[in-house]
């Protein structure tokens, strides 16, 4: 009882604080915020007192008897709903801006503009879908690999919760307009506060785990979501520092200023791509693909060198993003070839993945788990030999700008992130629910190919309008003067973006097919249809050792 | 279990498909096979390596305490620039050195010259003039149209050129293009307006005329549009009697012209853009379709120069 007063207590208090905020506010945005934060406070207040209610409430929708002899999968399960919700969010705003570039006249100011769904739209998809995905697996993964319950459960539940806290903080203000400007770092300083504090409880969770492990070794895929948490508390922490203005207004000025400012933040911008989407989603391949495939590890050996090179290697290749600006020579020279040899350290998990698959290449034809993985691996392959290639500063100065970029970044998003996490996806929810099969694995077929079709049609369409524009801007006429002015190279554009909406559309409608498959499966149900092959699991064998005295 | 006995190796087994031993360790259910790296990556990757040391010693890389290593080559991404940028003017040189010095009424005596002069008029056209008269100078609602022989202000070279050094309604510069259409709203009732732009609309037959009309148009209107509407270009009183219409042709627009009219402005670019360049692009505005030639010869066509049309 004393526990749940103090809980309350201290609910009340941040309740207070955040009105007392809303109340002395210095502009609109933060007001707005400090509102939502009131609104989890009070919700959380009236949760606490009414608490024996939640419990029976929540049990039935997503909650396990606390049977200490299973795992504890409760932050699991709401991070694959989360996943699989902001999906469908993060997604729609990506074919929202696509279109608003074909159609300008879908641009709704203010708040549903270009500017603002943009940022929306890269945060849904890497932070929000990206980052559900990985905390649900590195959870799962973690708790399995070492055959122990998650340390510190109470505050496994907050790194959840806070988490959404964030989503949700950073998509409003986006759409209010709050932004620091910063590429992939866009929420303002407050936000930032809140995310390193959650990320910091999301660090303890999981060395606390890895500690308190039952197994004589850290799996492999525990070192890469290691190295992802570490890394990105670093990144986040100093691309964020920054000067508030007020402390009751969303304002702030970064410490940096001119091309430093620009260096630290492709540093950063570099590293999400690194230390996000490519460390932590090897750290899911390394334990769903032999899962699903049930086979060894390809080389052991492998996994070590390709491991260590990568995370020396990545932190460096950040200049990149800036050849011929204002950044000295030196730093573009260090950026470009940290870069290219990168490549093959890169290509090491592609490897690793793949040849995983040595002795079960027959279920590529049977399996559509395995071959969303095996498409992912081999987009990963692609996304990081074209990679090093457009580091090259030859290349850098037709590509740099223009929408082959783009085309880059989604042949890794869509065809990598992506198609990892809905085979991901698609093997946990019949093991958290303790379902028999998935409602439908004919849909996952589906899913498989509309995301395919999409990817090709998007990457296709990128490459095509990234090489016309690259081209168009440097067409020099006979008398040494430009050819093209900027709006003609947009007008010769209009095709391509109309290309990449359709891939949108294909990548979204696959989704939303998950999405149902899901919602059916947790309820229960499966469609009658010929069987396809299926992953072998054992409840038995899936739980904690809990006879061998861990602490 | 294989997994929870820590001595080294002791899992190990031979997997058989593949037939390569086991690393021996065991997490659930996922072993490691301990196949050598595969060569063909292991040597690529020393290659890069190898190339990247090559290439760090070659080009600007080592940040020391003050500067940092340029590279054997000597390259630099600014000393590229300039080398390009001096090779290109150095090319471009006797051209534009030869229409400094032409005077623009001649420009059109040398079919070659006039060439350069448009070509470099339409990069210029397309860095500076696009934003409002559009990709292919066709203009839009307040913008003139460049394509076509209807001119506001004159459309010989000289007044071309003209324009584009002082600019119209351009604050500041006293020699600006200058005119002002009073607002009618309150010096006219609402009937007369619609009366006057009924008139105004019969000039190109696209409403019926009325005698109230052209008397209201002939007391508050000719005096600078001219007594058949055909405007006057020393006031930049625009032709009303044509199918050209910088705000629009509906009688709605008309109206709202009369009631309160718009003024647009163009900037004076003498002082933001070299004499060459605006000599270039007044060549190019006038090679787009519209251009008008001089129709006064000076008496000294060697000596003199052409006057307005």
């Amino acid at each position: 009882m004393e526990a749940v007063l103090s809980r309350a207590g201290m609910w009340f208090l941040l309740l207070v604080l955040s009105v007392a905020a809303v109340a002395t506010a210095a502009d609109g945005g933060f007001a707005v915020h400090m509102t939502i934060l009131a609104i989890v406070a009070f919700v959380a207040l009236c949760l606490t007192v009414a608490r024996s209610d939640f419990d029976s409430l929540g049990n039935a929708i997503v909650r396990a008897p606390a049977d200490p002899s299973r795992y504890d999968d409760d932050p699991v399960r709401w991070g694959v709903i989360a996943t699989v919700g902001w999906s469908i969010v993060g997604m729609l705003a990506g074919l929202v801006v696509a279109l608003q570039l074909v159609f300008p006249a879908l641009n709704l100011e203010p708040w549903l503009n270009f500017g603002r769904l943009r940022p929306l739209h890269t945060s849904g998809v890497i932070f929000a879908f990206g980052g559900n995905v990985l905390i649900a697996s590195s959870f799962y993964v973690v708790q399995r690999t070492c055959r122990t319950r998650l340390a510190f459960p109470g505050l496994a539940r907050f790194v959840f919760w806070g988490y959404q806290l964030f989503i949700v903080l950073a998509a409003t203000g986006y759409l209010l307009g709050i932004t620091q400007s910063r590429e992939y770092a866009e929420p303002e300083w407050y936000v930032d506060l809140w995310l390193t504090i959650v990320w910091v409880a999301y660090f303890v969770v999981f060395v606390g785990t890895l500690i308190r492990r039952t197994e004589p070794h850290i799996y492999v895929a525990n070192w890469f979501y290691l190295s992802f948490i570490i890394t990105i508390a670093m990144l986040h922490i100093v691309n964020n520092l920054a000067v508030p203005v007020t402390p009751l207004g969303s304002l702030s000025y970064s410490a940096f200023a001119g091309v430093q400012d620009a260096l630290t933040q492709w540093w950063y911008g570099h590293n999400a791509v690194a230390f996000f989407l490519t460390v932590p989603f090897l750290a899911m391949m390394y334990y769903f693909v032999p899962k699903q495939a049930g086979r060894p590890i390809y080389s052991y050996r492998l996994s070590i060198l390709h491991f260590w090179s990568l995370i020396f290697l990545y932190i460096w290749a950040g200049p990149h993003h800036l050849h011929y600006t204002a950044l000295p020579d030196w730093a573009q020279t260090l950026g470009m070839v940290f870069s290219v040899i990168l490549w093959m350290p890169s290509w090491g998990g592609m490897i690793n993945g793949l040849m995983t698959l040595n002795g079960a290449w027959d279920k590529v034809r049977t399996d559509p788990i395995i071959r969303m993985m095996v498409l992912a691996l081999a987009f990963y392959g692609m996304a990081t030999f074209e990679g090093p290639m457009l580091s090259i500063k030859a290349v850098n100065s037709l590509s740099h700008y223009t929408d082959w970029t783009i085309g880059h970044v989604h042949a890794g998003a869509l065809g990598w992130n992506g198609m990892i996490s809905f085979a991901v996806v698609y093997f946990l929810v019949p093991r958290l629910w303790k379902r028999q099969r998935l409602y439908s694995l004919r849909w996952v077929n589906w899913h498989f190919w509309l995301a395919t079709v999409g990817i090709v049609f998007y990457a296709a369409a990128m490459w095509v309008a990234g090489i016309t524009q690259g081209l168009m801007w440097r067409e020099y006429g006979a008398d040494g003067y430009l050819v093209n002015s900027f709006v003609e190279t947009v007008a010769a554009l209009k095709p391509m973006y109309l290309l990449r909406a359709i891939g949108g559309v294909l990548y979204l409608a696959g989704a939303v097919l998950m999405v149902a498959n899901v919602w059916l499966t947790i309820a229960g149900r499966q469609r009658a249809e010929a069987p396809l092959r299926e992953a072998p699991y054992d409840p038995e064998a899936d739980r904690p050792i809990v006879a061998v005295p861990a602490e | 279990m294989a997994s929870s006995d820590p001595r080294p190796g002791a899992g190990r087994r031979i997997d058989e498909p593949t037939g390569t031993q086991t690393v021996g360790h065991e997490w659930d259910g996922i072993e490691e096979l301990d196949t050598p790296m595969p060569r063909w990556w292991l040597w690529t990757f020393y290659l890069t390596i190898v190339w990247g040391l090559v290439y760090v010693v070659l080009y600007p890389a080592w940040p020391l305490v003050t500067q940092a290593t340029e590279g054997v080559l000597g390259w630099s991404s600014r000393g590229q620039l300039a080398e390009e940028m001096t090779r290109e003017s150095e090319r471009k040189a006797p051209i534009l050195a030869a229409l400094a010095q032409v005077p623009i009424e001649r420009l059109p005596e040398d079919s070659e010259r006039m060439r350069a002069a448009i070509a470099g008029g339409r990069a210029a056209f397309k860095v500076n003039c696009v934003q409002c008269h559009g990709a292919g100078a066709a203009g839009g609602p307040g913008y003139p149209n460049l394509n076509d022989d209807d001119w506001l202000w004159g459309g010989d070279l000289k007044a071309i050129e003209y324009t584009l050094m002082k600019g119209i309604r351009q604050p500041g510069v006293d020699e600006t293009r200058q005119s002002q259409m009073p607002a009618f709203d309150g010096i006219l009732t609402a009937e007369q307006i619609g009366q006057v732009a009924d008139h105004v609309l019969s000039l190109s037959g696209k409403a019926r005329p009325s005698p109230a009309g052209a008397q209201l148009f002939a007391d508050n209107c000719a005096l600078c549009h001219g007594p058949q509407g055909r405007g006057d270009r020393a006031l930049g009183a625009p032709n009303l009697a044509d199918a050209i219409w910088l705000y629009g042709s509906s009688r709605e627009q008309v109206v709202r012209q009369i009631r309160a009219p718009r003024h647009g402005v163009m900037p004076a670019w003498e002082h933001r853009l070299d004499p060459v360049t605006i000599k270039m692009l007044a060549a190019y505005v006038h090679s787009l379709g519209g251009g008008e030639d001089f129709v006064e010869v000076a008496a000294d066509p060697a000596v003199q120069v052409d006057e307005q049309p």
